[in-house]
C-alpha cells in the first residue's frame, strides 16, 4: 500500500466519520422536536451537540468543539434539563395541535431544505470557497493551533466585541437573577442598606420631659 | 468519496429545517420551542464553521464564538422569564401569553 493508497484510506475514514456524525446530529434534531417526554427532548438535545461538537472536530474547529460541548451540553442543556423537570405541567395537553401543524410545517420545511441545498451547493461549488478542497482551522498560518489562531484575532481585531459579549452575558445574569429572585412574604430579612443608612436623626428621639411626667408617645 | 463544504453545509440546511418544524409543530410548547431556536443557532454555527474552515479564514469561527454567547444568554434570559410566567399563571401555555400585555 503506498501513500496514494493510504489518502484513500484516511478519505474514507473521514467519510464514514462524517456521515455518522451528520445522521445522529440530524436525527437527534429531529427527536428533539417530536419527542413526547421533554426530558428525552432534551436528552436528544445534549446528544445533537455533541455530535455537533464532532462535525467541527472533523473540520479542525477543535477550540470551537470544546466550547459547544462546555457551553452548550455544560450549561445551556443543563438549565433545560433544569427547568423542565422543575415546571410542573402536563406536557400532553401541550401536544394538542402536534397533528394539525404537522402538514404546513412539513410544506415549509420541505420548501426551506430545497432552497437551502440549491443555495448551498450553488455557494459550495462557484462560492469564493469552491478553490479551497482541505479544510484548514487555524487561517492558512504556518503550525499554529486552531486554539491559538482564534486567539490572535479575538484579543486584537476583535478585542471590543469579545467585552462587549462579556457585557451581554453579564446583562443576561442580571436579567436572569432579577427575574427569578423572589422575597417570600411574612419572612423578616436583614436589609443591609437600611442599616447603613440608619442615622441619630432617625434611629432615636429626643423627648423633652417635665418633671413627673411619663410619655404618653 | 471527499468530504467537502456542500456536505457540511447540507447538515446545517437540514439541521435549521428540522428547528422551524419544530417551531411549527410546537406550537403550544414554549420549552421545545426554546430548543428549536437552540437547534437554528446550531445550524447556523455549523454554517460558519464550515466556511471559516474552507475559506482558510479564522473569523468566522470568532463569529460563531459570539453567537454561542448570545445563544447561551438567550436560554437563561428565555427560562427565567419561562420560570417566573409559570409562577405567575401555573401553566406554560403560549397560547395564554396574550394575557400578560396590561
Amino acid at each position: 500500500m503506498g501513500i496514494e493508497g493510504r489518502k484513500n484510506d484516511r478519505m474514507a475514514l473521514q467519510a464514514i466519520a462524517f456521515y455518522l456524525l451528520a445522521l445522529i446530529t440530524i436525527g437527534a434534531g429531529f427527536a428533539v422536536v417530536s419527542a413526547r417526554n421533554p426530558v428525552h427532548s432534551v436528552l436528544f438535545l445534549i446528544l445533537a451537540f455533541f455530535s455537533a461538537a464532532g462535525l467541527f472536530v472533523l473540520m479542525g474547529a477543535e477550540f470551537l468543539a470544546m466550547l459547544l460541548v462546555v457551553v452548550y451540553v455544560g450549561a445551556v442543556a443543563v438549565l433545560f434539563l433544569f427547568v423542565v423537570m422543575m415546571l410542573d405541567v402536563d406536557f400532553t395537553e401541550l401536544r394538542q395541535g402536534f397533528a394539525r401543524y404537522m402538514p404546513l410545517g412539513g410544506l415549509v420545511g420541505v420548501l426551506l431544505a430545497a432552497e437551502m441545498s440549491f443555495v448551498s451547493y450553488t455557494v459550495a461549488t462557484r462560492g469564493a470557497a469552491a478553490p479551497n478542497e482541505t479544510p484548514l482551522a487555524n487561517g492558512g498560518a504556518v503550525s499554529i493551533t486552531n486554539a491559538e489562531a482564534i486567539g490572535r484575532v479575538l484579543y486584537t481585531d476583535y478585542v471590543y466585541f469579545f467585552q462587549a459579549a462579556g457585557m451581554v452575558l453579564l446583562v443576561a445574569m442580571i436579567g436572569a437573577i432579577v427575574l427569578t429572585l423572589r422575597h417570600k412574604p411574612g419572612v423578616r430579612r436583614q436589609v443591609i442598606a437600611d442599616q447603613v443608612l440608619r442615622s441619630p436623626k432617625t434611629g432615636m428621639r429626643v423627648v423633652s420631659l417635665k418633671p413627673g411626667q411619663g410619655i404618653d408617645q | 468519496m471527499t468530504i467537502g463544504l456542500a456536505h457540511y453545509l447540507a447538515v446545517a440546511a437540514i439541521l435549521f429545517t428540522i428547528g422551524v418544524f419544530g417551531i411549527f409543530v410546537n406550537r403550544k410548547n414554549i420549552i421545545i420551542i426554546l430548543m428549536s431556536v437552540e437547534l437554528i443557532l446550531l445550524a447556523v454555527n455549523i454554517n460558519l464553521v464550515a466556511f471559516s474552515v474552507y475559506l482558510h479564514n479564522v473569523v468566522g469561527q470568532v463569529f460563531a464564538m459570539f453567537v454561542l454567547t448570545v445563544a447561551a444568554a438567550e436560554a437563561a434570559v428565555g427560562l427565567a422569564i419561562l420560570v417566573t410566567f409559570f409562577r405567575n399563571r401555573g401553566d406554560i401555555s403560549v397560547d395564554d401569553a396574550s394575557m400578560m400585555k396590561g
